[in-house]
Formats: structure tokens, sequence, C-alpha cells
């Protein structure tokens, strides 16, 4: 049952994403590439990009899309409640029990040593978006022909505007996506 | 009285989620905006508090921030309204680009694009997570370091499960808490 399939997978990403934003992602990847074969790592970083460009969530606009690709519209409204139910459960709880006790601490505990780890995770997510784009092998490896060059530009260029010039992420990527749109219409074949 | 309290958090929900990029914070902050500051029906230290509760919760940031805000101001009734309305947006914009996406990755222009894009998507990840580990580095706790790295080796290296990886670090993080009372107490 697909309905099914779907509304568990994003239960489990919304049930163990802590952190937000950026930790949903190798959740994400790990359930709908490692776990389903829903989507290819191609399709994955192209809806990570539409992620970055919409407003709204990573995991629900990934919920969203991957249900509509797999199972069409009410694949969608499964996988979005799947990925949404948690969140209801855990922080309407949470709201109540902090009504009675006002007090957070253990929690906040434990959140600090995951931290730590979703950092690395998130690391982990983004190499892996980054290494197919750059090596076409997959792996590094400097041999002539075994490194796109257009890329490792474009990863610098971004890097230096994000980091030295603050320029805003969605603008930075916009203009990684025209140089190679420039590119690809005025030197065809390279 | 309660319906227009209901119909508020599912518009103020509704309008943040449709026009707010850069993320969960970003919406938290506006929210707290409009709730504490404009309509004064929250104070600045219970939203800080409600804030800390959105954080640490599992999920999207910016639905646990519309659940906490609709929980406090209607109870169930309006952590419903604040879901619904931070999650109407995203499932109708990304059907609609689900519903072109296999039209539009034939486009040479659109597939040039998103080429181009996966670069700069990899740049700004990696730049989060610069910042991200900054911040653990500077805590100076030797604990969270090697957490860091253990679950960097284990991830990259050993793929293993992402979910095991989150249960070992809160298991380490509950450690941490019992150990501290020990030693306090003796």
């Amino acid at each position: 049952m697909i309905y099914l399939k779907l509304f568990w997978a994003f239960f489990q990403i919304g049930a163990f994403s802590f952190g937000g934003g950026y930790a949903a992602m190798p959740l994400i990847k790990q359930q709908i590439i490692t776990t389903h074969h829903w989507l290819t790592i191609n399709d994955f970083t192209d809806l990570i990009t539409i992620s970055q460009m919409t407003p709204g969530p990573i995991a629900i606009n990934s919920a969203t899309f991957v249900g509509n690709q797999i199972a069409g519209l009410p694949g969608a409204f499964f996988a979005t409640l799947g990925c949404v139910l948690p969140s209801c459960l855990f922080v309407t709880f949470l709201s109540w029990a902090y009504n009675r006790y006002k007090n957070l601490s253990i929690l906040q505990d434990i959140l600090e040593s995951l931290r730590p780890a979703v950092v690395s995770m998130i690391a982990v997510a983004g190499i892996d978006i980054l290494l197919p784009a750059v090596f076409p092998s997959g792996s590094f490896s400097f041999l002539p022909g075994q490194v796109k060059l257009r890329p490792v530009l474009y990863f610098a260029a971004a890097v230096f505007l994000l980091r030295k010039k603050k320029k805003d992420p969605i603008l930075v990527m916009v203009l990684c996506g025209v140089a190679e749109v420039a590119a690809q219409l005025l030197m065809p074949g390279i | 009285m309660n319906k227009k309290i209901l119909s508020n958090i599912f518009l103020s929900t509704l309008y943040l989620s449709s026009f707010t990029f850069g993320g969960g914070y970003v919406i938290v902050t506006l929210l707290k905006k409009k709730f504490v500051d404009e309509l004064h029906w929250i104070d600045q230290q219970e939203m800080l508090d409600l804030v800390a509760i959105a954080q640490s919760s599992p999920g999207a940031i910016a639905v646990n921030g519309a659940i906490v805000v609709g929980y406090k101001l209607a109870r169930l009734p309006g952590v419903i309204c604040a879901v619904l309305g931070a999650v109407i947006p995203p499932f109708v914009i990304l059907t609609a680009i689900s519903f072109f996406y296999t039209a539009f990755k034939e486009n040479f222009i659109i597939q040039a694009m998103l080429n181009g894009m996966t670069a700069g998507v990899g740049a700004v990840i990696l730049s989060v997570v610069y910042d991200m580990g900054g911040d653990v580095v500077k805590e100076k706790d030797p604990l969270l370091i090697i957490l860091m790295a253990a679950s960097f080796i284990a991830a990259y290296f050993y793929h293993v499960n992402v979910i095991f990886i989150i249960f070992a670090a809160a298991l380490a993080g509950i450690c941490k808490t019992i150990i501290r009372k020990l030693r306090n107490e003796a």
C-alpha cells in the first residue's frame, strides 16, 4: 500500500529531524533514495534546489513533491500528513507539559548533544550533493577529464559571495544557474 | 471572539508561510512580532520559552512555531488552524512544481539552470555547516567535538543509519545530564 509507505517514511522524517531546516535533509535522503528508491540523486538535488527557491520547510516541500511524483495528489496528502503529525503530537504535548511545569532543562541538555551530530549529517548530505556535480565518477579524482571545471568555478564564486560579500543564498544560487545557462548557450559542446 | 482568534491564527500562519524565505527561524521571529509586539496576545518571556519548545522539537521549526502559538492562544483548535495555515502554501506550491517538473526537466535551459545551481546549493549547505560547526567548537566542550567527529565518520564512511546516530547522540546527552546531576549531589 503506497499511501501507507509514503505516510510512514515521512512520519519518520518528521519524528527524527531535530534542529530545523537542513536537519531534515539527511533523513529525507535516506528514506527516499536509500530505502525506497523514490527519487534519483539528480531529482533529489533538484528538489533541494527547488526547496531553497520557494517558501516552506524542506521536509514539507519534499513530502508534497515526492508524494505527488509517486502517487499523485492523495500521495502528496498522506506524505505531508505523515511529515507534520509527529510535530503536532510532540509539540502539543510539550506545550501542555510546559503549561503545567514551566521547565525545559532536560530537553535542552539532550538537544545540546544532538546539535554536533546534526551538523555532521548535514555536512555529509551537502558533500553527497556537491561531489557528483564536480566529479563525474562521483568520488574524488583529480586526473584530467575527471573534474568538471565550471562547477568548481561556480562553487568557488558562490563561497566567495556567501562568506566575503554576505550575499543572499537564493541570489547566489540563481547566479550559478544563470552562469551555466550562459555557458551552455555561448559555448555549446564544452 | 474565539472565531476571531482562530481566523487570526490561520491567516497569520498562512501569510507568513507563503511569503517567508529563509527558513523557520525567520518565521518564528515574525510570529513573535505579530503576536507579541502587535497584538500583545503573548508576553515576551513566555514567547521565548515557546520558541525554545519549537526549536527543541523534531520537525520543521516553522510548523512547530505555528503549533506553539496556536496551542497557547486556542488549545487544540488553535493547533489545527496554525498547522493548516503553515502547510497549505508549500503544499500548493510544490504540487504545482511537481506537476510541471517532468516537462520542465526536459527543457534545455531549465536543465542547465538546475545543473549550475547544484554547485551553488552545495556552497550554501557547506557554508551553513561551517557556521553551525563553528558554534559547536566555540562551546569548548570536548564531548561535543568528539560527537561531531564520530557522527561524521559514522555517516560518511560507514553509512550508518541517520536515526541510529540521532539516538546515540541523544543517549550521550542523557548520560551527561545524569552524570552532572550525580556530581552536583555528591
